[in-house]
């Protein structure tokens, strides 16, 4: 029955007509726009499901493909489709906007229908961007989906929010930009905008080390990668929560996938080239962050700093390979480094995502983000330190939770390459407990600190719901990431036979 | 000599309308009392649909030439015309509770706005150096007195003034080299000088050359490109803002087709020469013009210098020399007159009586006391900074697109690396609006006529709409130079 549908374009337009419906609602009527923002979330988070379960894991073509005339002069199609790549981080998206929208339900009160809408176009966007098959019409999506965000940091941010919001801006505009110019080129050269024909065209080494460049700029900014991540703790700590989440948990993703959905495909000679300069980035990230982290006095400084270092996670899995294939680990070790990059990014939406909450939870009570200002929140918020104590547990890379598997992944498959990566890969284990079970001590633990941790109460029944669907997510994953690995690997295997060919 | 023949009228038809109701509004306008001025305003607009009716009634399926071969009405002349006349109409109605606010609310004003756009008709369809030259000057003369309209303002007086002496100085220079080109080939008709360049570009390379300078400059400076752009901010922020919106959007439209008429038809052979020209102009244009805007905090100033960096990317299309890059720099220009007729748009109703809004400061709050207009002027400026999906970003990857292609790929990364820092005043604009609070005692009220209302909401979603489907507007624009 679904066979039919436009399922892929009902999941891309669902939320985006949902939000200017809102916007249509307006201000006046907060609770009406509420409650369509939900729904519209929810609806859209149902829609996705099939994309799950009528997937095909047998193959590694792409699926739920719609495909039309849109801009004939210039060859650009609405060619829009999945594969084991995107579908689960649609799955997220889809999944995160619902937590997002019912975290924002009684907190935000200026311009509520603006807020709710900004999220819900955000979420169509997002989910364009990981479904395009053609190059602009990813480039739209990629490019679109700032708009919103500038918003709502600027809008319903911190003090600072301004100066946040057009730093993230304009360092995102300026990677693209040089992005828009190599997907123009590839155009010239192949006369096609298509995303699959991209990876096919022949490029010598020359072209492809500028492709990737271009790339890499437009990419690393997204990660955020070091040395250009400085954005990043900015953004997160101006964000409201609800922006902080969305871009924890999926507009950092963006980086990732491009760089597995280009990058690498596109450009596989320039990425075994220069794979030493993307595994120092990641290693600096995954060390030097971490560090960085380990002495932030702001919960949500730390936070944006550790997502720094677990993303760091990502691309070294994603890069690591070209010195696996060098080595004698084999197409074995090498599977087990995209697929560990892949689950990291999953595992990481859903716990950057949650910590993020769990700093709103205290920001909505006390106003503050400083750690000085909190102090055995244990006593009078129970519930709520035994989930902020678990996130952060699975933030450390605890085994059991999500973020052990992808780490884990990551470092075995790093032991193939060379043993000195792996070990430098796997000071994180160290840091991250350290920064995160650190900062945990500080404010969960402990006597009461002063009159304003003493007055908190513990958290509703609202907060109760969005933190227990994401802390089931988060065990679920991490006991049980079959399901996962499994949609993802015919088509990381494809990806892998894919880039050993050289393109010259 | 012949015998005198009559010549085929039906491609002026719409030239011919258009005088035609001029005189008629310029009589009737004698007759009605200041309260009926509005007569004025509808008998102008109907002048503007009746000439685009015309031009479509009258659209021939390939192109007609007429007067001996000095008047020609083809797709590009069809399509800017029609341009022309809808930017035209947006800036008539736009400008009307401006008008009445500050007390300049007469008929001249649109007699002398329907004179400038019949220049703007006649430059379009100018098939010959002469008639080019006259309906330059006959934009130029009406936007002259447009600008000094408001008698009592003294920075009105002085930028019509400058504007005035620089403009003439430009004329001058084009008319010179216009001469040359006369003295060598002997012709003025565009079709005949296009055959006898090719004849005697081995002949006479060094005064071609010469000559073509002369010509370049004198169209750079009606474009407002670096270094000829110095009447620009002055122009955009002396003149009453109606006169700027007017000036900021449909002359855009006619200096392309001067460009086209003069560069592409009658000089393609010397490509190579002004292409280098253009390259110049425009890397300067995009350079400077973003830069500068940056320190601006008058709004009509910021919009002249976005106009500068604009009009670099417009010669980017055109020097790119291919038919692509033709049609990508026209879909650039007529989106973004229709562009910036939003931006104007709004900063007109934020006029109050007595005071000009011309500040960005000015736009503080905007989205707390009036979020539709706000939307309207950020949904500007993100298509004006090139950022999806509004319609500038389409225009700037059709420019790019075209120089890719000619495998200047420096010049693209150059182009958008400006533009990234373009984007930055442009955000500034939606920050006031968007971030800071308004200040209390500056409550920002607009006049809600909902004829503006309904025209300023079209015309600002059209930019969304251009945005998402573009095919429509560029295929005319293939069409122009197929």
């Amino acid at each position: 029955m679904y066979a039919d549908w436009p399922l892929l374009s009902l999941v891309i337009w669902t939320p985006i007509v949902g939000g200017v419906l809102v916007l249509v609602v307006g201000d006046r009527k907060p609770a009406a726009a509420r409650i369509i923002a939900l729904l519209s979330s929810i609806i859209t988070f149902l829609l996705t499901l099939p994309l799950y379960s009528q997937f095909n894991i047998d193959t590694h073509l792409m699926q739920f493909v719609e495909r039309h005339d849109w801009i004939p002069a210039f060859k650009i199609e609405y060619f829009i489709g999945i594969d084991g790549i995107s579908m689960p981080l649609i799955l997220l998206t889809s999944f995160t906007t619902v937590v997002v929208i019912i975290s924002a339900w009684e907190i935000i009160q200026y311009r509520v229908a603006q807020y709710m809408a900004a999220f819900l176009i955000m979420e169509g966007f997002m989910i364009g961007t990981f479904s395009s098959l053609n190059a602009i019409l990813f480039y739209i999506f990629f490019e679109s989906m700032l708009i919103p965000m500038f918003l709502v940091i600027g809008i319903w941010g911190g003090e600072n929010r301004i100066y946040a919001t057009l730093k993230f801006f304009l360092y995102t505009f300026i990677g693209s930009v040089l992005m828009l110019v190599a997907l123009i080129y590839m155009y010239h050269k192949s006369g096609s905008f298509s995303i699959l024909d991209f990876h096919l065209l022949p490029l010598s080494l020359t072209e492809q080390i500028l492709i990737f460049l271009a790339f890499l700029v437009a990419f690393a900014v997204k990660v955020p990668m070091w040395p250009v991540h400085t954005w990043l703790p900015d953004a997160h700590v101006e964000a409201p929560t609800g922006g902080s989440v969305i871009l924890a948990a999926i507009m950092l993703k963006m980086g990732g996938y491009g760089f597995i959905r280009f990058s690498l495909p596109i450009t596989p000679d320039a990425s075994a080239e220069l794979d030493w300069l993307i595994i120092f980035m990641s290693l600096t990230a995954v060390v030097y962050i971490g560090f960085v982290a380990l002495v932030q006095r702001d919960m949500k400084k730390l936070i944006a700093y550790s997502s720094i270092a677990h993303m760091g996670f990502v691309t070294l899995g994603f890069f690591i390979v070209f010195r696996i294939m060098a080595g004698d680990g084999g197409s074995q070790g090498s599977v087990l480094a995209l697929e560990g990059g892949m689950v990291q990014m999953i595992s990481h939406g859903f716990i950057s995502g949650a910590m993020f909450l769990c700093v709103g939870v205290l920001y909505d009570r006390m106003h503050s983000r400083q750690i000085a200002d909190y102090g055995g929140v244990v006593n009078t918020m129970p519930v709520f330190a035994a989930f902020m104590v678990f996130f952060a547990m699975a933030n450390a890379g605890l085994p059991g939770t999500s973020g052990f598997v992808g780490e884990f992944m990551v470092i075995l498959a790093s032991f193939k390459a060379s043993f000195w990566i792996a070990f430098l890969a796997a000071t994180t284990l160290i840091l991250g407990a350290a920064y995160t079970l650190w900062m945990i001590k500080r404010v969960i633990f402990g006597e009461v600190a002063n009159d304003n941790v003493k007055a908190l109460t513990d958290i509703n029944k609202r907060e109760f719901l969005f933190l227990s669907i994401l802390a089931i997510a988060v065990l679920v994953l991490g006991l049980w990431p079959d399901p996962l690995v499994r949609v993802m690997h015919p088509t990381i295997e494809n990806l892998l036979n894919h880039i050993t060919i050289s393109k010259i | 000599m012949a015998e005198f023949t009559q010549p085929n009228l039906l491609p002026a038809l719409p030239e011919i309308v258009m005088l035609a109701m001029i005189c008629l509004v310029l009589i009737v306008d004698l007759f009605l009392s200041q309260e009926k001025r509005w007569i004025s305003l509808l008998l102008s607009v109907l002048t503007l649909v009746l000439t685009a009716v015309a031009v479509i009634a009258v659209a021939p399926v390939d192109s007609v030439s007429t007067f001996g071969g000095s008047f020609i009405l083809d797709q590009l002349a069809v399509t800017l015309k029609i341009a022309v006349c809808v930017v035209v109409i947006l800036v008539f109605i736009y400008s009307r509770d401006y008008l009445v606010d500050h007390e300049i609310y007469k008929g001249e004003y649109y007699v002398l706005g329907l004179c400038a756009t019949l220049g703007m008709m006649i430059m379009i369809s100018a098939h010959s150096l002469l008639l080019i030259y006259l309906g330059l000057e006959l934009l130029s003369l009406s936007l002259y007195a447009m600008i000094a309209f408001n008698r009592n303002s003294k920075s009105a007086s002085e930028s019509a003034m400058k504007y005035f002496v620089l403009g003439a100085m430009a004329s001058g220079i084009l008319l010179y080299g216009i001469s040359i080109f006369y003295g060598i080939t002997g012709t003025l008709n565009i079709n005949q000088l296009a055959e006898v360049v090719s004849l005697k570009i081995e002949q006479y390379p060094v005064p071609m050359a010469f000559a073509l300078t002369f010509i370049v400059v004198g169209l750079a400076f009606k474009l407002g490109a670096v270094p000829f752009h110095m009447w620009l901010p002055d122009v955009y922020q002396g003149a009453p803002t109606s006169v700027t919106l007017l000036i900021g959007t449909a002359p855009k439209i006619a200096g392309f087709a001067m460009a086209m008429r003069l560069l592409v038809d009658g000089l393609g052979d010397l490509q190579v020469d002004w292409s280098q020209m253009l390259m110049a102009l425009s890397v300067l244009s995009l350079a400077i013009g973003n830069v500068i805007a940056i320190a601006q905090t008058n709004f009509k100033r910021m919009l002249a210098y976005s106009t500068i960096s604009h009009v670099g990317f417009i010669l980017l299309g055109i020097l790119s020399g291919t038919a692509n890059g033709y049609a990508s720099a026209m879909f650039y220009t007529i989106t973004y007159a229709i562009t910036s007729s939003v931006a104007f748009g709004v900063l007109l109703l934020l006029n109050r009586k007595g005071s000009e809004a011309e500040n960005i400061a000015d736009l503080t709050g905007l989205n707390d006391s009036h979020p539709w207009h706000a939307a309207m002027l950020a949904i500007a400026m993100f298509s004006m900074a090139g950022v999806p999906p509004t319609v500038g970003f389409y225009a700037k990857l059709s420019v790019l697109q075209s120089v890719v292609q000619i495998e200047l790929v420096w010049l693209a990364v150059f182009a958008v690396l400006f533009s990234v820092i373009g984007l930055f005043y442009y955000l500034r604009v939606i920050k006031v609006m968007y971030f800071d609070k308004p200040i209390p005692d500056q409550i920002i009220t607009i006049k809600q006529a909902l004829d503006v209302k309904i025209l300023l909401s079209a015309n600002g979603l059209t930019l969304l709409g251009l945005g998402i489907f573009p095919s429509a507007l560029m295929g005319y624009c293939i069409l122009a130079f197929s």
